[in-house]
């Protein structure tokens, strides 16, 4: 068996003294794992950081083996990130909410979009929606997402402001009034990207996503939301003190 | 079927010689060779030296390094910078910066690094005695000598952001060019690090 295709590396560890059981997030492959020969050696760590592109080839005999990965550089971020607090959280969070995904199993959208925002990731007012963005596509990916096309209660596909917490489904002003305490509120941003948001809506967006996250995601495999996420978070909000 | 060609006392050395970094099986059988016929003049002044170390190494209370002594050498050491605090991962990092003599301060030895992949967080590592440290009266500087990975620099914004409160200057070691490196040979990462960091010439 063997393939070559594109990926990006969302963790490493070690493997005796200076192999690496690499994982990576691929193209065509989706998350697939696969040991790298001297993968901590000098001249392959910078390489194999969270965040940087690389194109490898994976090899072993049979198709269920882990197998071996040989990979060259494409693109590596990861340095970039080194002087941003939110940029370093950020790309810790986004290779663990890619780990979500089951192995094997190619998302290509979610790919591509993941490494879209790694090229933008250091610009935090950019980078802001478009995590809350990705968290809101992942849930859709693994099978939770969100309908926020029309409201759940009239059928209403204006002022959908509402979100609720049972059913996931957007919900209009006026049918959400009597329960807006109970209801996430939908910043429009998340729906429309073309609309800026402001800190609130961020803060509205990332209470949403996180919410749906720990739910669907997170709690049935016995885990919580990561505290690189809460590290995230707080560290946009310095960046982005003044945010419209 | 393989025979066993030594005694189980020579197998169960060459056992644990294998576990040394560096030494895979074969080695450690080579190792163990040269250790039998140099009984006299290698293997019994090395067995005293491990029972000694075994017994005498401590950790050190107030900085984590390893030594003979608690608090260790360099935390007693006078003449040492009482104002700089080095914070590194391992104590390996620590040996490597002294063997340097790069920095002339105290140390304080974290333990690793956050990894969310390992499993390692921050009780995990000696920050809350870091931090208290960074609070002494004394202390000035606490420079991050941490490594440029991810997982290393994670950890550096971190402390950073829990000694916010602490009335020192924090400072991390510069990534860039090392001394002897052609750009044409150093990696993407390195080359636009050391760009974002230039300095005035």
């Amino acid at each position: 068996m063997q393939w070559t295709d594109e990926g990006i590396v969302i963790g490493v560890r070690r493997h005796g003294e200076a192999s690496a059981i690499l994982e990576l997030m691929t193209r065509e492959h989706g998350r697939h794992v696969g040991m790298v020969r001297g993968g901590f050696g000098t001249r392959m760590k910078p390489v194999l950081q969270t965040g940087n592109s690389v194109s490898a080839t994976w090899r072993a005999r049979l198709e269920d083996h882990m197998g071996n990965y040989t990979v060259e550089p494409l693109r590596q971020r990861a340095s970039d990130y080194f002087g941003a607090p939110h940029a370093i959280y950020g790309v810790s969070h986004l290779a663990a909410l890619m780990r979500l995904l089951p192995e094997r199993d190619p998302h290509e959208g979610l790919f591509n979009e993941f490494e879209a925002i790694l090229d933008g990731l250091e610009d935090a007012a950019w980078a802001a929606p478009q995590v809350a963005r990705f968290e809101m596509q992942l849930l859709s990916e693994l099978g939770f997402g969100l309908d926020l096309e029309e409201c759940a209660a009239t059928g209403a596909t204006e002022e959908l402001i509402y979100v609720s917490p049972k059913s996931g489904r957007a919900v209009s002003r006026e049918a959400g009034a009597p329960y807006a305490d109970r209801m996430f509120k939908l910043p429009p941003f998340l729906t429309d990207p073309s609309r800026a948001p402001s800190g609130r809506d961020l803060d509205d967006g990332f209470k949403l996503t996180g919410f749906f996250l720990a739910r669907h995601v997170l709690e049935p495999r016995g885990m919580q939301l990561a505290d690189e996420r809460m590290h995230f978070l707080a560290a946009l909000a310095r960046a982005l003190p003044n945010v419209a | 079927m393989p025979t066993a060609v030594a005694g189980p006392e020579i197998e169960r050395l060459i056992q644990l010689l294998a576990r040394l970094p560096g030494l895979g099986p074969r080695s450690a059988r080579r190792a163990a060779l040269f250790l039998i016929k140099k009984r006299e003049q290698v293997m019994t002044p090395l067995t005293n030296a491990l029972q000694t170390a075994l017994e005498k190494i401590v950790v050190c209370k107030t900085c984590g390094n390893i030594d003979t002594q608690d608090p260790c050498t360099v935390c007693t050491d006078t003449r040492r910078d009482q104002s700089i605090l080095v914070v590194v991962a391992d104590v390996a990092d620590l040996w490597a910066l002294e063997r340097a003599h790069a920095v002339n301060g105290r140390y304080h030895v974290l333990g690793g690094t956050l990894s969310p992949l390992d499993g390692v967080g921050p009780q995990d590592l000696s920050i809350d005695a870091l931090v208290a440290r960074a609070h002494e009266p004394q202390v000035n500087e606490v420079i991050l000598a941490l490594n440029a990975t991810v997982d290393g620099q994670t950890t550096a914004h971190y402390i950073t952001e829990l000694l916010g409160d602490a009335n020192v200057k924090v400072t991390r070691l510069a990534h860039g060019v090392p001394v002897g490196g052609e750009l044409d040979y150093l990696d993407e990462g390195t080359l636009s690090a050391a760009m974002k960091q230039r300095t005035l010439f």
